[in-house]
């Protein structure tokens, strides 16, 4: 099974991303995807991702293949961008394909919720001239944790 | 030892990286901070509240508890908020 991942500062086209997991085998029946944007949250005018490079790759590809282990997947891709991003763009692309719904929607949420919690991105959101450092969410922490039951 | 900060702590400290040898008496993660947190000032700052705090060791996460060696790369960052 062929994995895609990616971390870049450019956008990408989620349309496209989707079309090539359901070409890439004939037996995919089913396309899960994921699109994280920012947000315009109490003036959010725009945010700055930082990451840790290398570590970042190591944990996504980490998350990937423990996915393949769980579902029966036939493509996975994750492209999560770096830098500064407005409002209304496209922050995270994840999708999962399988032949069938069941295993590409779970996969597709489970890497949404490690992504989340574990890959060592940071966000930094800009209100006029202020800047701060998003909190981790409580939540966040509590969906990735249901994975493990 | 290489040591990376991230986000605020990277802005506290008022750099992304720095070369430290090993220092005597430090073993763990926990070791490592309490050491770079009595340097005062920024590092103080940084490293005053340990629940804000999140390590990683040669590229994964870790408690504060791992034994460091000399030849590791330590990174401390506040916890992630990618997604």
């Amino acid at each position: 099974m062929s994995a895609r991942i990616q971390v870049q500062t450019d956008d990408f086209d989620a349309g496209a991303e989707i079309a090539t997991l359901a070409e890439a085998s004939g037996g995919v029946g089913a396309v899960a995807s994921f699109v994280g944007v920012v947000r315009s949250t109490d003036g959010v005018t725009s945010m700055t991702l930082e990451h840790y490079p290398g570590m970042t790759e190591r944990e996504i590809a980490h998350h990937v293949a423990e996915a393949q282990a769980r579902w029966p997947l036939l493509g996975l891709t994750v492209i999560h961008r770096i830098g500064k991003l407005a409002v209304g763009d496209a922050i995270v692309l994840v999708a999962a394909a399988s032949a069938h719904r069941q295993a590409a929607f779970a996969a597709c949420e489970f890497l949404v919720d490690y992504l989340k919690t574990r890959a060592p991105f940071w966000k930094l959101e800009e209100r006029g001239g202020n800047t701060d450092w998003v909190s981790a969410r409580a939540e966040d922490d509590d969906a990735a944790e249901r994975w493990r039951r | 030892m290489t040591l990376l900060y991230f986000a605020w702590v990277r802005q506290k400290i008022g750099r992304s990286e720095e070369r430290l040898v090993l220092p005597e008496g430090v073993r763990t993660v926990g070791d490592l901070l309490a050491h770079l947190g009595a340097r005062g000032g920024g590092y103080g700052e940084a490293f005053a509240d340990t629940s804000r705090l999140r390590a990683a060791l040669n590229q994964a996460h870790v408690g504060l508890d791992a034994v460091v060696r000399d030849e590791d790369e330590v990174a401390f960052f506040p916890p992630v908020t990618g997604g």
